[in-house]
């Protein structure tokens, strides 16, 4: 039976802003929903906080809500448009956990709503522990036997009489596991269990079997309700229990379970989805002893996850597009599988490669972060490579992860001794597969490194096989053999050069493989190609067959999420792509991030999954003979390809290479503001430290450091003394200085952000972005408002005069994103970025201003006006939307919260209403502030010195509203001295009780607190930052946003008196 | 071996001439056969002991061969009876608990030419579109033969298959607190029919391909077994027509792969050769009384063309979801079902191993009603 006829209206919840652990792959899950849902014909509601997504756009549903994703809004938002239906699986945790609410709260049937996907007791038995292992047991699945105890004793008769050695314990409520461990003997659990107890809140530990060390194996499985069931993917973490599957390496299909293994674990998950009865897709991770049969099940999704993102995009075969057929009624023997368009969906793929997933973490960007991998997920994304070799792929996996990195080869450990690189291969971080390489190099044995690290043999071989090649290509001449071998293991030409020391005999360019789910037997059209070493190029084949008269533009993607570079330019991509379609051109994407919605084979005309370097593209040239390429929607990472494609000799779209390099190149740059008569903050460029404390010294404190190539605030700071300026250098220089570090002089003012586009003749500002937190704090990390609120008229008469400048005079031919400082009533530039930007979604969707299309069109002729758009600042819209960052803090250990010009947000919503206060209530709200408590609770204020004038208006609101206040000594006294009433606590340092203790106390509501001094995790202020973090305290770490905060708690605010807006009528 | 001994260089060469280089393993020498691909991606041992593949030279479209070395227990038969091997890539350190040794040495032992770094993908497409090839797998030097080895090529072909695989003698295989015997002919068969036998309390004696209906008959089995097995069923003339017989013994039979084309062939029905056949681990068939499709393993060129089935035997049961070929026959006149898949797997999905219940259900209600 196909769709089913009691479904005509379908609510489809998003996973909200991007967090680690919920990234962009829910935007390619929902989006894909929405689609198939639209395909049958099917009124499509969606919600979904986060305005950077696809899912949001006007065309993805037939009514798009930018909301915040909480309960009361979702039950507003049924009652108002009465769906029949809500889609659960889709939306990630966020979505699931709503669902489940509102099914159990019995909302959705006394609304007549049908949950779909997932029904409640197939969500209870999956997420509640206890369910979870009743019904596991039922149908005989193992799980990881463990116990909850409240007592020593109790925790010692399980270990030596149940489970035996060793045992892992946990203690409940402590953040990432703090006072756990991992007991070998009964002294040991006595140790640490009674430690474990002690740290507990509730004095409750858990104590599990340990299986560190085994296999980690997962299994995609899709289910439909005739109880068809097939797997689609299996995959293998390199990186063995004890990671999260998040943060580990994994390679797809596994590779070191025999026929045997495969099959009893694969027969496993389809007993469990099963008995669960989920109705679509649905991960299974099972935990298998290296030298035994017996296995455990770890954890079951019943939902589509990130690991169904990564085995859509490894197999070609759509999972969320399926599970969102079956969860409206279809069947998988009656879907077609789009892939070969011949076959059901109803198979299994085979691969005829494999696929290496490699994670991104945000270390380099939080330098004091702690880097220990362990069951919390801290990759912000992660990039895929496919190849026809285990060493192929991850060659190509480690270049696309843009660590700087060519090889396995880490820098920094070159010169470290072998007896410090056996010690490192014990810590288990970001870093342990290139210290296992580096062990390898050493000569440390595969049997070695295995009896420390556990990692399978196989994969420490493969890496060695990379080690004897390396050498193999430093020893004696490099002859063609040499070279055809090194390419077959994924090296570049240029890496071939630099290890063997010379010029490559020959060069050969990759070709290009078909992903077709059914490795060749049956004819497929699928337009989803890899690179590899080889003899024939399908690729080209396939041009041959389907040529068309039609021009062919490459869009280069934007690689993995990290900080900084997110979901926006996904969206940025994929819009571009969908204007050339629509305008007739042939579009090809080429990318390496298998969460987005621009990897989906359907996306574009053709899809290239392959790394974004400069010989990977010169390949991709080569074969495809482009038109033309387009680089200024795929953020840092294909803006750095410009360089390279103008030497190529490829026509770049749009805004020209030169441009980008003026806006990037320092001197450059000063030379035509110079030329437009633009100011900017006075600064200078340094190599040491010798040089940046007298530039500090000319400049005056508080200056702004930064490297000169910046990507997302990575690694900037205010340095207000001698003494941050040298820690500072100290961390910059540490792997070799080889550019020059900037200093300008630091203006607190107000920061207003422009996006705009150009044709070369006319310009258009659709909208004017202003700032809450002044200048200093990175602009991805501020809230941010449109249209701009407190501008006078010179002041944005100057901006718009600015900006046209600035655009002319870049030759920009696209977009241009520009960051202004208003300070003292002068407008100040700070940064111009000839390419699209992180907010070009979101004022796209509240302008109406399709951004990207417009510039698309703009790079291949057609020029504003006659796409309907005059010159200046496009009229303001009905609607003021603030956009709210979001922040990953409680994933990550010892990171300061407080906010500077590093970004430090992973995400962002968006609040949308009629008035400002609305606007940034809902954002506020959508970003997680708990905003219930508006008097009579407490807040903890403690500023440096320089903040501690302007605390007193804000203390003073949350004073007036009834707040208790608390402030360290220094704080207290000015607030005591100006009659603000204020508790003095002592310092975390002192002896209790002291502040550490008054937020443990959950007296506390709110904490303000900011600091002058460094990001050090030892200082007393970034402890009491962390400790919010752990119990969930709001932290404000500007006192704009405090005082944001205190004006929205003073109005009273509640999301039931404020009005939903659907944005497909703006 | 290290990784840069890349080995001899060795050859493929097609009937229409194609020659692919790539490197030696395995044994030397020079070899022809009927050139195949599967498509599983694990139970490359399995594959490899698989007495269908007789005559055969397989090649394994995944590119990562070896990875789990092989060991005592997964073989599927005594030795490999393929003709020859063809991978992308096989691994120089294998790495599982209960190994006892590599591909390579596997390929030595049962002197199997092996070839390594091939576009495998590039051959699975040329059979694919092409059909099934006979060709050469060799590591002499393929340009200096040529001719010969296209002549020889082109009269290659596989006969006598099933006289070559099948036991010489009958073998007994007792049960653990049995519950009936069946008689398990062996065309070819792998060894995990026998497991699933004996692990549901039958006593199996298997029995060479040549055995008479009257001397299966003596033996008084519970039911009887027919297994896979390799080659062209319909050169099975005296096999088909033992099979004629059984069906009038009512004793319950099941048959799997060749067994289902011989039994088919007996009733009258008809068997075709596919163009490059289904050989995986990821063949979608639909059983149409469950109205289920079930992912199943499946190894075979030639199938039962399903409007030959004769109505007044049986009814086709079962088809492939992609191709629509048949996939099983429901006989109505006598007690017997056979399927064209491998529900015994090793390799591949174990998801129909509940065609033995239903065989052994089939024998007790036989049992009953007698």
């Amino acid at each position: 039976m196909p769709l089913r006829n009691d479904i005509k209206k379908v609510l489809v919840i998003g996973s909200g802003p991007i967090v680690i652990g919920q990234a962009a792959e829910f935007d390619y899950a929902g989006t894909q929903a929405c689609r198939a849902l639209k395909q049958e014909g099917l009124e499509v509601i969606l919600i979904n906080s986060n305005p950077a997504t696809i899912m949001t756009d006007k065309a993805m549903a037939d009514k798009v809500y930018i909301e915040p994703l909480t309960l009361d809004v979702v039950k507003k938002i049924i009652e108002i448009e009465k769906p029949d239906s809500v889609l659960s699986t889709l939306g990630g945790q966020t979505g699931l956990t709503l669902s489940m609410q509102l099914a159990e709260e019995g909302f959705l049937e006394s609304h007549g709503v049908k949950l779909l996907g997932a029904n409640p007791e197939t969500i209870h038995k999956a997420e509640d522990r206890q369910a979870f292992k009743d019904t596991m047991e039922k149908i005989g699945e193992p799980c990881i036997p463990s116990k909850v105890v409240e007592d020593l004793e109790d925790a010692v008769d399980f270990s030596n009489n149940v489970i035996g050695y060793p045992v892992i314990i946990r203690p409940a409520f402590t953040l990432g596991g703090t006072g756990g461990g991992i007991a070998n003997n009964e002294e040991e659990l006595r140790d640490i269990a009674t430690n474990g107890l002690r740290l507990s809140p509730i004095h409750q530990i858990l104590v599990e079997k340990c299986i560190s060390g085994w296999k980690e194996i997962e299994f995609e499985v899709i289910r439909d309700r005739k109880d068809n069931v097939i797997t689609v993917c299996s995959m293998e973490n390199f990186d063995p229990v004890g990671v999260h599957t998040g943060d580990s390496i994994v390679i797809a299909p596994a590779v070191t379970l025999t026929d045997k293994e495969y099959q009893m674990l694969r027969t496993a998950a389809i007993n469990i989805i099963s008995e669960l009865k989920v109705e679509g897709g649905c991960n299974c991770q099972f935990a298998l002893h290296p030298t035994s049969f017996e296995y455990a099940v770890i954890e079951v999704n019943p939902r589509v996850s990130r690991s169904s993102a990564l085995a859509s995009k490894a197999t070609g075969y759509p999972i969320a597009k399926v599970a969102t057929k079956i969860a409206i009624g279809y069947t998988l023997d009656e879907i077609i599988n789009a892939v070969t368009g011949k076959t059901y969906a109803c198979f299994e793929p085979a691969l005829d490669y494999v696929v290496v997933k490699f994670p991104k973490w945000p270390f380099d960007k939080f330098v004091y972060a702690k880097r220990t991998l362990g069951t919390q997920m801290m990759a912000t994304g992660e990039v895929m490579a496919i190849g026809t070799s285990f060493e192929q792929a991850m060659m190509k996996a480690v270049r696309s992860i843009e660590l700087g990195m060519d090889s396995m080869n880490l820098k920094k450990l070159a010169n470290v001794p072998t007896e410090e690189i056996e010690k490192l291969l014990y810590n288990v971080d970001d870093e342990r597969s290139f210290v296992v390489f580096e062990a390898l190099k050493r000569g440390i044995s595969v049997d070695k490194i295995h009896e420390i690290t556990r990692i399978d043999n196989w994969f420490i071989s493969k890496l060695k096989n990379l080690v004897e090649l390396e050498k193999y290509l430093a020893d004696g001449t490099l002859t063609d053999d040499k070279y055809d071998l090194a390419k077959r293991y994924g090296y570049l030409d240029s890496t071939i050069e630099r290890i063997s020391g010379q010029k490559c005999p020959k060069h050969r360019d990759f070709v290009y493989k078909m992903v077709d789910t059914c490795a060749g037997e049956f004819k497929a059209e699928t337009p989803y190609f890899y690179s590899t070493y080889d003899e024939e190029n399908e690729a080209l084949q396939f041009l041959d067959r389907k040529k068309t008269d039609k021009k062919k533009i490459i869009v280069f993607g934007s690689g993995p999420i990290r900080i900084g570079q997110g979901i926006e330019f996904d969206y940025c991509s994929v819009h571009c792509v969908w204007a050339l379609k629509e305008m007739g051109y042939e579009a090809v994407i080429c990318n390496n991030n298998p969460e987005t919605v621009s990897t989906d084979f359907d996306t574009g005309d053709r899809l290239y999954f392959d790394p974004l370097t400069k010989e990977d593209v010169a390949s991709l040239i080569a074969t495809e003979k482009p038109d033309g390429v387009v680089v200024q929607f795929g953020g840092q990472t294909a803006i750095k390809l410009t360089k390279y494609l103008d030497e190529m000799g490829v026509n770049i779209l749009g805004t020209s290479a030169d441009s980008i390099d003026a806006a990037e190149d320092r001197e450059r740059f000063d030379e035509l503001l110079n030329k437009c008569g633009i100011p900017r903050p006075a600064g200078h460029t340094v190599m040491n430290v010798d040089e940046a404390l007298a530039a500090a010294e000319s400049l005056g404190y508080p200056v702004l450091m930064r490297p000169s190539y910046v990507l997302g605030g990575q690694n900037m700071i205010i340095a207000h003394s001698d003494q941050d300026i040298i820690e500072y250098m100290s961390i910059i220089t540490r792997g070799g200085l080889e550019n020059p570090v900037l200093i300008d002089k630091y203006m607190m003012g107000k920061e207003v952000e422009v996006d705009a586009i150009c044709d070369g003749t006319d310009y258009l500002i659709p909208g004017i972005m202003e700032h809450i937190e002044r200048a200093g704090i990175h602009s991805g990390d501020s809230i941010s408002v449109y249209p701009a609120m407190t501008l006078t008229k010179k002041i944005r008469e100057t901006i718009i005069d600015y900006t046209k400048k600035l655009a002319f005079e870049l030759k920009v031919i696209g977009l241009v994103n520009i960051q202004y400082v208003v300070y003292n009533n002068e407008v100040y530039v700070i940064e111009v970025n000839p390419r699209s930007s992180r907010t070009v979604p979101y004022i796209s969707k509240v302008t109406g201003v399709p951004m990207v299309d417009i510039a698309t069109k703009i790079m291949l002729g057609e020029t504003l006006k006659q796409q309907g758009y005059e010159s200046g600042l496009y009229r303001e819209a009905e609607y003021i939307a603030v956009k709210v960052p979001v922040f990953s803090f409680a994933k990550l250990h010892d990171v300061d919260t407080a906010l500077g010009p590093e970004m430090k947000s992973t995400g962002e919503c968006l609040g949308i209403a009629h008035n400002f206060e609305d606007a940034l209530y809902k954002g506020l709200v959508g970003a997680g502030y708990d905003l219930t408590k508006k008097t009579g609770g407490g807040v903890l204020i403690t500023v440096r010195d320089t903040d501690k004038q302007e605390i007193l208006y804000v203390a003073e609101k949350f004073e007036r509203l009834g707040f208790t206040l608390y402030a360290t000594s220094g704080t207290a006294s000015i607030l005591n001295r100006n009659m603000i009433a204020a508790n003095v606590v002592r310092k975390a340092s002192e002896e209790g009780p002291n502040v550490m203790d008054l937020l443990d106390s959950g007296k506390i509501d709110y904490v303000i607190s900011t600091s002058a001094k460094g990001r050090l995790p030892a200082l007393d202020s970034v402890k009491i930052r962390r400790k919010t973090v752990e119990r969930s305290i709001c932290c404000l770490t500007a006192i704009d946003t405090a005082n944001a905060v205190a004006d929205i708690l003073a109005m009273g605010k509640n999301i039931d008196d404020i009005e939903m807006v659907d944005i497909t009528k703006i | 071996m290290s990784l840069f001994n890349t080995g001899d260089k060795a050859y493929i060469m097609l009937e229409n001439g194609k020659i692919f280089e790539g490197y030696s393993f395995g044994a030397k020498g020079t070899s022809f056969g009927e050139i195949v691909f599967t498509t599983s991606m694990t139970a490359y041992q399995e594959t490899l002991t698989d007495p269908s593949y007789f005559g055969q030279i397989v090649t394994q479209t995944f590119p990562l061969i070896g990875n789990y070395g092989v060991n005592e227990e997964d073989g599927e038969s005594e030795k490999s009876y393929v003709n020859g091997y063809i991978v992308r890539e096989w691994c120089n350190s294998p790495s599982n608990f209960r190994m006892t040794g590599g591909v390579d040495e596997f390929l030595v032992k049962n002197n199997i030419i092996g070839i390594h770094s091939i576009d495998t993908r590039c051959l699975t497409r040329i059979i694919r579109e092409h059909g099934v090839m006979n060709g050469v797998i060799t590591t002499e030097n393929v340009y200096e033969k040529k001719d010969e080895f296209l002549k020889k090529i082109a009269e290659f072909k596989i006969v006598n298959a099933v006289k070559s695989v099948t036991i010489p003698n009958k073998k007994e295989y007792p049960a653990e607190n049995s519950i009936c015997n069946v008689v398990l002919y062996d065309f070819g068969y792998k060894r995990n029919i026998r497991r699933e036998l004996i692990k549901r309390g039958c006593n199996v004696t298997v029995v060479p391909a040549s055995t008479t209906a009257e001397e299966v008959i003596a033996m008084k089995p519970d039911g009887i077994m027919l297994s896979n097995g390799p080659g062209d069923p319909a050169e099975n003339v005296e096999v088909i027509a033992e099979l004629k017989k059984l069906t009038t013994a009512n004793i319950p039979i099941f048959g799997i792969c060749l067994g289902h084309q011989l039994m088919a062939l007996a009733n009258g029905a008809k068997t075709e050769k596919l163009k490059y056949g289904h050989r995986g681990a990821n063949q979608p068939v639909i059983d149409l009384d469950m109205d289920k499709t079930f992912v199943t393993s499946q190894n075979h060129g030639y199938a039962v063309i399903s409007d030959s089935v004769p109505s007044e035997v049986g009814t086709v049961s079962h088809i492939n979801a992609n191709d629509k070929t048949c996939e099983g026959v429901r006989y109505t006149a006598f007690p017997c079902f056979t399927v064209q898949f491998h529900p015994e797997a090793c390799g591949g999905p174990l998801d129909t191993a509940y065609l033995f219940d239903k065989f052994i259900d089939l024998i007790k209600k036989n049992k009953e009603d007698k």
